[in-house]
């Protein structure tokens, strides 16, 4: 069973807390009745399913009830980072090293 | 009673740590034995010169103990404690014997030593790797009478238990600085080092006493004491620490993400009577902050022809039954090895007075003490020889010993052989961790390599051989993870002195000289899935390449022993046979469990009526006074129909549908998911979520929503109620409660964060009585204050807040049934209450409370749609007939875009439509199938199914919907349904088939 921090209690939680919900960063658009179909369908349809690091949205649903997004690695398994919804994308290559250096330490 | 004394002649008095005070019986296939306090089954048998314990599983070889612990491949029997307490598999080796324990041994008829399945052995050239495979390919018809019976017949290990599991298992979580699995010298010396500097330590190991090698190793001699007395010492001082928990007969089964370990203790396996409060087994799932693992080394047996005869067992193995159990393996032992382990359990047999006619070494040059001493012992060496075969069945009686390179053989009797190829690190936890393993080519074994998680493993499952080296290695590791841990206390240093152990040489992996490649030999890699070296080969010349296929022909490693002692063998060979070196090879993956562990520890309390909730509506206990019928709908129990007089299911839903519609009928809707959205925003973010306009809606009135996802599918539907300008009451269909409130929340946070909306959940709170029918607002009337029922004030779909019963209400007029009606609810604590009233003055009036079935008959009759039995996750409102839902004049809701998609507006989308039976009399099966041409070549085009359909006892008639292409352009057109013994003849029709204009609901 996985810990995830989630950013707004501040507090790392066992998994059973928290349910996954998909890719993060897809934005949904303002303008949704313009969309073209390809547009629609990439905004729907599409997802990265990256081997590595990928960046995917929790929510504390026995918790706080917040959504809230991760950059978890998907061979490791291992949670980069937690961060508020709404915040950017965190610097990858930062966040590697971190945790390089983590490893290092232990 | 004074039973007599039962003689154990391989005992040997004076040796081990048993006491003779403590005499126990227990049973083996019916006879009694004599046992003393501390034995395991497997050291009673051997104590009672009992080798052969069971048949193996695909030859019905004979089969004994080879081990001393939980690496036991062979030894697995029925342990039954009373008639319900039946347990199969059940490893010899690690089961302790109580007083009347029972056991049995398994895959054998109709006894041990006569058995019929033995025929396997002889047409084993049938039985080679993979013949599951190859033997049942043909004839395809035998398949159903002849294979399948067959091998489910042969299938399988041991006898099921048939009764309940009567026993309570408990489950607990912990959370701890300092996690050391294994209680051997090394784990030992780390917990002390951990504990002493202050952190939180859990140290667990798998057997009733710790010790670990120590239970066999009388040579170490550490801080001036024996090595198992120290063990106890050092168990005894950590357990006396209010900052340590220690666990024995405890098993890390499996090690999981973020250290997360679960084990499982044994609480009262071991016991003749436990207490009705204990639990049999405890899960422990830890999360530790550092896990040391010290979970040693197992020793591996010799790949010989017939190597798996009774009496063969690992030195080691034997040397633990000599100086723990002090029972002696046999009289007259041979040893074959290729490892020095094996003159230290040679030594301490010969100095108990067994009689030990050679050391068979397969090395040229083994050490030259050792085989010194074997000599003043008395003991004959042959070293650069190997065992050939061995001789005996049900035990085994010699060893035919020839030279490596050649030469004569040379037939030596005995009564038991013991051996060691070497010792492998159990990098079982570590592996599981997702560490990476390193080949350490110089000692054939593979250790801990790469780290994955924070842990650290110390002593011989790192590879670490040397005694003192073990100490300081765990010392360290204690210390570092304490300080790790806790940064700021300032650390402690221990000492440990230790002396005699000995750091022994010498491996063998893979088969035996005399087992080779070529030579026609029983020679067993697995002894449990009867895997042979010969087989392992066959897999690479049948073009095997990966390890993790070979494991999978030949089921390798397959067993319940996950090959503790055959994996390396099988790799060695299988590397052999490739013509690699091992490491190119691989090993296969660790998974958990370590070793068996029962659903019962796993399942813990959730069973039963703890299973999961089950969730009742206020009123449940009226429903069942009145007689009310329960069907499950998710965790709720719902009222299914209330028969009367011995009615059927039919006859009452007859009854309460034509009741409720000539008169009136109650019904409990509580289950109704319910969500208060309230704030400034309010009616602007429904607006969005639902495809129906919502600005628009006046305070005090009601509208039926259609919710879809992006995609334009329906999602949920229910009516949503205007409180006031800034506040909502919303409902949800019974099972959508949960993930409708997901999917607002989702939305509101996410995409439109900026709207001042606040969703809470209040399906709990509300208690709901549905009133229905054209005596609804008398039946309720005298009950209401403070609103005015009547049509004007009140009409269809709108609501007001008031009294009813003194209680306060939310009355909402509005209809499920079509007929005029009435949702009433009250805050959940008054709902019995007032259910009670009303329905008192609703039987005055000759009415009665309806059921789900019912209900569901009701709006059918009107065609009004369930969510998730009229739509499939494929419907679009307009699919549905509810195109009048959506709000043409919106410039955004969830689904907006979804809707327009090519797909969703092409012509042929299936519709939902009404269908009658011509014959007036046939009620469709739900889920059927229907076709145009009912005569066309199977398999027929099939343009829908049927979604939803009841006899009508308003209509007197079948009533059905049907979701069929293009199903709103063939009214009137005759389809059919093929049915098993018939087909039915229907035409297609609105799906309304009572008040179809909607009269009634006026009243």
């Amino acid at each position: 069973m996985l810990l995830i921090h989630c950013p707004y209690c501040a507090e790392e939680r066992p998994e059973t807390e928290f349910a996954h919900a998909g890719e993060a960063h897809i934005e949904r658009s303002t303008e949704m009745n313009a969309l073209t179909d390809e547009g629609f369908s990439k905004f729907f349809f599409y997802r990265d399913n990256t081997k590595g690091t990928t960046f995917e949205r929790w929510r504390h649903i026995h918790g706080c009830g917040r959504y809230f997004n991760a950059a978890r690695d998907t061979v490791s398994d291992k949670f980069l980072t937690t961060y508020k919804a709404g915040e950017p994308k965190p610097d990858l290559s930062k966040l590697v090293d971190d945790q390089t250096n983590a490893g290092a330490k232990s | 009673m004074n039973a007599p004394v039962l003689i154990q002649p391989n005992r040997i008095a004076g040796k081990g740590r048993l006491s003779v005070a403590d005499p126990m019986r227990f049973t083996f296939d019916g006879k009694t034995l004599p046992a003393l306090k501390g034995d395991t089954v497997a050291s009673a048998l051997i104590a009672n010169d009992i080798h052969l314990v069971g048949r193996s599983f695909k030859y019905h070889r004979p089969r004994g103990i080879v081990s001393a612990g939980p690496e036991e491949p062979n030894a697995l029997l029925g342990i039954q404690r009373d008639v319900a307490r039946h347990t199969p598999n059940i490893r010899a080796t690690v089961q302790e014997v109580y007083d009347g324990l029972e056991a049995t041994s398994q895959n054998r008829w109709p006894s041990l030593k006569y058995d019929i399945g033995e025929i396997n052995d002889v047409v084993s050239p049938l039985l080679s790797a993979g013949f599951y495979y190859k033997t049942f390919m043909w004839p395809r018809k035998a398949w159903d009478k002849v294979y399948e019976p067959f091998i489910r017949n042969a299938a399988g290990l041991g006898k099921a238990p048939v009764h309940k599991d009567p026993d309570r298992y408990s489950s607990q979580h912990e959370h701890c600085d300092v996690l050391i699995l294994g209680g051997g010298v090394a784990g030992l010396s780390a917990a002390l080092a951990a504990a002493k500097n202050g952190a939180r330590v859990i140290i667990c190991d798998e057997q009733p006493t710790f010790g670990g090698a120590l239970h066999f190793d009388t040579d170490i001699v550490i801080d001036g004491m024996d090595g198992f007395s120290w063990a106890q010492q050092a168990m005894a001082k950590l357990a006396a620490m209010d900052n340590v928990r220690v666990l024995t007969r405890t098993t890390a089964f499996g090690y999981y993400a973020q250290n997360y370990v679960g084990l499982i203790e044994r609480v009262s396996e071991h016991l003749s009577a436990p207490s009705a409060d204990l639990p049999r087994e405890r899960l422990w799932e830890v999360r530790a902050k550092k896990v040391i693992i010290a979970t040693g080394s197992i020793e591996r047996h010799m790949v010989f022809a017939n190597n798996d005869r009774p009496g063969i067992l690992l030195a080691s193995s034997a040397r633990t039954y000599l100086n723990h159990y002090g029972v002696a393996v046999g009289k007259n032992v041979g040893v074959y090895t290729a490892n020095d382990s094996a003159y230290a359990a040679a030594f301490d047999l010969k100095e108990a007075g067994i009689n030990i006619p050679a050391i068979v070494d397969i090395r040229e040059h083994p050490n030259a003490e050792l085989v010194a001493k074997a000599k003043a012992l008395g003991i004959r060496v042959l070293t650069g020889h190997g065992v050939m075969a061995a001789g005996g069945k049900l035990r085994v009686s010699s060893m035919s010993v020839a030279p490596v390179n050649g030469g004569a053989r040379e037939v030596i009797p005995i009564d038991s052989i013991i051996m060691s190829g070497g010792w492998t690190p159990s990098v079982h936890m570590f592996s599981q961790s997702r560490g990476k393993v390193a080949y350490d080519a110089a000692k054939s074994r593979f250790v801990p390599g790469v780290y994955a998680q924070d842990c650290v493993s110390v002593g011989s499952c790192n590879g670490t051989d040397d005694l003192s080296a073990i100490i300081d290695e765990a010392i360290k590791a204690g210390e570092e993870a304490a300080t790790y841990v806790r940064p700021n206390t300032s650390q402690v240093s221990i000492s440990i002195e230790a002396n005699g152990g000995n750091a022994w040489e010498g491996t063998l992996i893979g088969a035996a000289p005399g087992a080779e490649a070529g030579k026609v030999v029983k020679a067993f890699v697995d002894f449990q899935n009867d895997v042979t070296a010969k087989d392992i080969r066959l897999a690479v010349q049948e073009g095997f390449q990966s390890i993790e296929h070979v494991k999978r022909f030949t089921t390798n490693g397959m067993a319940t022993d996950q090959g503790k002692l055959s994996n390396m063998h099988g790799l060695a060979i299988a590397a052999e046979a490739l013509g690699k070196e091992l490491p190119e090879v691989g090993l296969t993956t660790f998974r958990a469990p370590y070793t068996p562990i029962t659903f019962g520890a796993l399942v813990s309390h959730s069973k039963g009526a703890l299973f999961e909730p089950t969730r009742k509506t206020p009123m449940h206990e009226s429903e069942v006074a009145i007689g009310a019928v329960f069907e499950d709908v998710g965790n709720w129990k719902r009222a299914w129909y209330y028969p009367k007089g011995g009615e059927d299911m039919h006859a009452a839903v007859n009854r309460e549908c034509k009741t409720t519609r000539t008169n009136v009928g109650m019904f409990d809707a509580s289950t109704l998911g319910k969500i208060e959205v309230v704030g400034p925003d309010a009616a602007e973010f429904l607006n969005l979520i639902y495809t129906n306009p919502f600005l628009k809606l006046g305070v005090g009135k009601l509208r039926y929503g259609i919710m879809c996802r992006e995609d334009g599918f329906i999602y949920d539907d229910g009516v949503v109620a205007r409180i006031a300008e800034d506040r909502f009451h919303v409902t949800t269909t019974t099972g959508g409660a949960p993930r409708v409130l997901n999917m607002m929340e989702d939305y509101l946070q996410t995409e439109f964060p900026h709207m001042k909306v606040w969703l809470t959940s209040t399906s709990e709170q509300w208690a709901v009585i549905a009133v229905q029918g054209p005596k609804s607002r008398d039946i309720i009337a005298p009950f209401v204050d403070g609103i005015d029922l009547s049509a004007e004030a009140l009409p269809h779909m709108s609501m007001a807040e008031g009294t009813i019963c003194g209680v306060p209400t939310r009355l909402m007029r509005m209809s499920f049934t079509g007929e005029m009606g009435f949702e009433i609810n009250v805050p959940a604590d008054y709902g019995r209450a007032v259910w009670d009233t009303l329905y008192e003055a609703v039987e005055a009036a000759d009415g009665c409370a309806y059921g789900t079935e019912s209900m569901h008959v009701l709006r059918a009759e009107k065609g009004y749609i369930i969510v998730g039995q009229d739509t499939d996750g494929t419907v679009t409102p307009h699919d549905a007939g509810l195109d009048w839902a959506v709000g043409k004049k919106k410039t955004d809701f969830v689904g907006i875009r979804g809707l327009k998609r090519p797909d969703l507006v092409a012509s042929g989308r299936r519709q939902l439509v009404g269908l009658k039976s011509i014959d007036g009399r046939s009620v469709l099966e739900e889920g059927a199938q229907i076709v145009e041409d009912p005569n066309q070549p199977v398999p027929m085009k099939m343009i829908g199914w049927v979604s939803s359909s009841y006899w009508s006892e308003n209509a007197q008639k079948p009533i059905a919907m049907a979701l069929i292409e293009d199903g709103f352009n063939l009214m009137g057109k005759k389809l059919y349904v093929p049915m098993a013994n018939e087909v039915i003849e229907v035409e297609v029709c609105k799906a309304v088939f009572v008040d179809e204009e909607g009269g009634r609901l006026h009243g």
